[in-house]
């Protein structure tokens, strides 16, 4: 959870709303950030994080609600009083200065001068490993390297918290994966509070400490990776972290047990919602598993499918499973586990303990363009 | 992953910017009032006035109408200057075209030189260079003498329509190639590849692929052209002679000589209606409808 | 494209090439001449035309004249117009639209009728041949040029970095100053010399607001070609291309310096 180190601030949104004329970017978002956390504010785009990150930041003024920082109100306190880092997606470094003069900008409108603001430059230069490109101009960077000059002008001036706004989203798959070791290992360093934007449910994974789930402008759920990836509160969280499997079918309650019926086959679990919401059944990938037709065993629950696809992993193989009522079913399997190939008639057999019963919702879709 | 990259607009703050922008709105009239202000004393008025003087000199009415499209000089002078500016244009556009496209298609040293000497030019005032047109085309000009070098015999230039032609596409040129080229430089070569690969012959392609994309120069630059060229004065005054008098050499002529403010007047009226009229319908043609990704 | 046509084709534009430049590289030799005539070739050499042009006080009166209406001609355009560029690119756009389309018109209304215009207006508000005619018609015909090459620059320029600088503790007229301002000033610098170029070189008007005592080169220019075969116009065209060229060469060295960003 939090770091050691008392450095960071705590945030705290209390019911923030904002809306553009009859638009709702944000409606009665509350969210509390202990100090030094690493935060995620994870959804697909048009969600409200970005919103949310621009509220704190102080580029977008709430329409109601309140907002602290480090224990004080920042309503109405501009953006440039409110000393918070930002890392932008797009850099916005100053292409008419150098390395050294962009990290030492912020330090300048301090009224910081030389040997200090020199040496303050150096550091952190020196935490992103950029220090022996302080007299380059950023254009005569690559991408990555210009993220994390921009990274080093943003904690420079120490604030007490660092906003990021998607700052991977513009680099290729194994720079990301690599710069998000070195963010992480920065915020172990520094001791901020970290509020990190992302549409890519596993990065937020990889960083966070906890996670904010955002949809349609409010917060779905907050909760550590394992937390919404084990316990998905609603059907949009369970969809968008991770892989998952939604079985839709007529539902029938008996006692604690919910049952669908699918295509003429019934499977159940021994759980219940506690409200008479429409249930669906959300299972991952691991926990189920297949069976060649009519082999699987009979105390659990199973159902018919045909392979659709199979992905070779490495480590292992994905199967998509069309199942009779054509929805798809993702499992994984391990490389000791029996393979498969396209068209093979499978049983697709999970335990009910292992379902995820959660109430339908016709909002949980999102679209990846 | 599937979850890459998912639309950036969110993620840009567009939506910030626009809390400051809010603030600077009602402020943004007042940096543009001042230029606002000198358009309305030294555009504005004027014009008003050379419109007023048109029906109100010497009395209230329509009479400088009525001997400007009377008289047989007036319409001829009129018809001319819309036949200059038109062979202008035509002469521009087929000078230029070419030359736009080899700009595009050409390496960074080369198309340097060659926007140097489309700007080459502006570097001297249209007086002086005109001056230089009346040296190579007067009849012991540099011109005739080298047509009288190779042996033929020389040719009448200065004091032509032909004269004002050459000279006045020379002082225009720049305005088609500008244009054309800044619309040509968005056009992807590849395309024309494309074409070629999908069975079009290079002409074919060209005149498929290439001309469409290009045509929102062509209009732009015709335009341009044309407009600058119906109001065209020192270039005629000193190339032409009694037979290639453009409209604003005879406005000039009421005005300062005869001292008649209201034909003078109509006569700008009817040359300003022209303007406008030609600016407001061909306008719509110079833009760009479809954006092609730029080449880098 | 074969060969062949691609020699045509760049034969077909050093021709333009030629007929783009040959005009403004005949004055040269025309300016050494030794005799008082435009016929070419010339005969001789002789630095006279250009002694004349130093000496003759017709002549350094005009180009004084022409150079104080352009200066001031392109500080007060420049002003005015990187005010409004500002302007626009702040308002909506439809507003914006109508307003730039607007701000654009000197450039397209034929010269002889606003000419004829200004004349009737300053015959009135006695401006003819004073130093306030000349600037106020000229900066209304440079502002134009402002504000397209401001606008350009502005267009470019990357309105995120003023939010940027806002998270690192700028204020708005900091990041103005530190930011906005660097990155837009080549555009309005450029501004700048298409406003002194305008005037410097604007003519029409000029031939109808001019009196005896103030009048500019081109002017000058005009009357000379008018009245007489001087080849001291030749000797301003030539000096006017040097100095142009130099400052052009100047300007290129310093970009493509500045180029390596």
């Amino acid at each position: 959870m939090a770091s050691s180190s008392t450095r960071g601030a705590a945030i705290d949104l209390r019911s923030v709303s904002k809306h553009y004329g009859s638009f709702i970017a944000l409606d009665k978002v509350s969210l509390h950030i202990e100090p030094g956390e690493f935060m995620t504010l994870l959804g697909p785009s048009g969600s409200g994080k970005t919103t949310t990150l621009n509220v704190i930041a102080g580029f977008t003024e709430v329409s109601s609600g309140s907002l602290d920082v480090g224990g004080k109100s920042v309503i109405g306190v501009p953006a440039h009083k409110r000393n918070i880092g930002v890392v932008f997606q797009h850099y916005a470094l100053f292409p008419h200065m150098t390395v050294s003069r962009n990290v030492a900008y912020p330090l300048t409108l301090r009224g910081i001068a030389n040997p200090d603001r020199a040496a303050r430059m150096r550091k952190a230069l020196d935490m992103v490993k950029m220090a022996d490109f302080g007299h380059r101009f950023p254009s005569e960077l690559s991408g990555g390297q210009q993220q994390r000059v921009a990274l080093a002008r943003a904690i420079v001036f120490d604030p007490p918290l660092l906003l990021m706004d998607e700052p991977l989203g513009a680099l290729d798959k194994k720079l990301r994966e690599w710069l998000q070791l070195e963010i992480k290992r920065i915020h172990r360093e520094l001791g901020t509070t970290f509020v990190y934007v992302t549409h890519d449910q596993e990065e937020a994974l990889v960083l966070s400490d906890r996670i904010a789930v955002f949809n349609q402008g409010r917060i779905e759920q907050i909760g550590t990776g394992r937390q919404l990836y084990d316990e998905p509160e609603t059907l949009f969280v369970g969809k968008f972290v991770g892989d998952s499997t939604i079985l839709r079918g007529a539902a029938s309650t008996s006692g604690n047990e919910t049952a669908l019926e699918i295509e003429g086959r019934k499977v159940a679990a021994a759980k219940r919602l506690p409200n008479g919401a429409k249930p669906v059944m959300l299972l991952r990938p691991e926990k189920l598993s297949l069976a060649r037709r009519g082999k699987g065993g009979q105390d659990r629950n199973t159902l018919p499918g045909r392979i659709g696809e199979a992905i070779y992993l490495g480590s292992g193989s994905k199967y998509e499973v069309v199942l009779a009522d054509t929805s798809k079913a993702i499992v994984r399997s391990t490389l000791d586990a029996e393979t498969f190939a396209i068209g093979d008639e499978v049983d697709l057999v999970f335990a009910g303990s292992d379902v995820k019963l959660l109430a339908d919702d016709e909002n949980a879709d999102f679209t990846l363009t | 992953m599937a979850t890459r990259a998912i639309d950036s607009r969110d993620t840009v703050p567009a939506v910030a910017a626009d809390d400051r922008r809010r603030w600077f709105r009602g402020q943004a009239f007042w940096l543009v009032a001042p230029a606002l202000l000198l358009l309305v004393i030294c555009l504005g008025l004027p014009l008003a006035i050379v419109t007023l003087r048109s029906f109100s000199e010497p009395q209230w009415g329509w009479q400088n109408y009525a001997w400007f499209f009377g008289t047989p000089v007036n319409l001829t002078v009129l018809q001319r200057t819309f036949a200059i500016s038109a062979w202008v244009t035509l002469v521009c556009l087929i000078a230029g075209y070419p030359y736009a496209y080899v700009m595009t298609a050409v390496g960074p040293k080369i198309r340097l030189i060659l926007i140097l000497c489309v700007l080459v030019p502006f570097w001297v005032s249209g007086v002086v260079r005109t001056l230089a047109w009346v040296i190579l085309l007067q009849d012991s000009g540099v011109i005739n003498s080298v047509i009288r070098a190779v042996g033929l015999s020389p040719v009448k230039l200065i004091r032509t329509q032909t004269g004002v032609v050459i000279g006045m596409a020379q002082v225009l040129l720049p305005f088609m190639i500008l244009p054309l080229y800044s619309v040509m430089k968005t056009i992807d070569l590849r395309l024309m590849q494309a074409a070629r690969s999908l069975g079009a012959s290079p002409a074919r392609a060209f005149a498929q692929v290439y001309l469409p994309l290009s045509l929102p120069g062509v209009y732009a630059g015709a335009i341009i052209v044309f407009i600058l060229a119906l109001g065209f004065y020192i270039t005629p005054a000193l190339l032409g002679g009694p037979r290639s008098t453009m409209l604003s050499t005879l406005i000039q002529n009421q005005v300062l000589s005869l001292l008649n403010w209201g034909r003078g007047g109509a006569m700008g009226v009817v040359l300003l209606i022209a303007t406008f009229v030609l600016l407001a319908l061909a306008a719509p043609l110079s833009r760009q409808p479809y954006k092609t990704g730029s080449r880098r | 494209m074969k060969q062949p046509g691609r020699i045509l084709l760049g034969l077909y534009c050093l021709l333009v090439a030629v007929w783009l430049v040959a005009p403004t590289i005949v004055v040269v030799p025309m300016s050494f001449n030794e005799k008082k005539s435009l016929a070419f070739p010339p005969s001789g050499f002789s630095w006279q035309w250009y002694q004349n042009f130093f000496t003759s006080p017709e002549w350094s009166a005009s180009l004084i004249g022409s150079l104080k209406v352009a200066v001031v001609t392109a500080v007060f355009a420049t002003v005015i117009g990187t005010l409004a560029a500002f302007g626009l690119d702040r308002m909506k756009s439809r507003v914006s639209g109508v307003l730039r389309a607007l701000l654009i018109t000197p450039m397209v209304v034929p010269g002889v009728v606003l000419a004829v215009g200004i004349y009737a207006v300053y015959l009135d508000t006695r401006l003819v041949g004073t130093m306030t005619g000349f600037v106020l018609a000229h900066t209304m015909l440079a502002v134009p040029f402002v504000i397209i090459a401001v606008s350009a620059s502005l267009e470019v320029f990357d309105k995120r970095l003023e939010t940027a600088a806002a998270s690192l503790g700028a204020t708005r007229l900091t990041a103005f100053r530190t930011v906005t301002l660097p990155l837009i000033a080549p555009g309005i610098l450029s501004g700048l010399l298409f406003a002194f170029v305008t005037s410097f070189d604007e003519i029409i008007v000029a031939l109808f607001i001019t009196s005896p005592y103030l009048k500019t080169l081109p002017v000058q220019i005009f009357s000379s070609i008018t009245r007489d075969a001087d080849p001291t116009v030749a000797a301003v065209g030539t000096l006017l291309f040097i100095t142009t060229s130099l400052v052009i060469g100047a300007g290129l060295l310093i970009g493509s310096r500045q180029g390596k960003r």
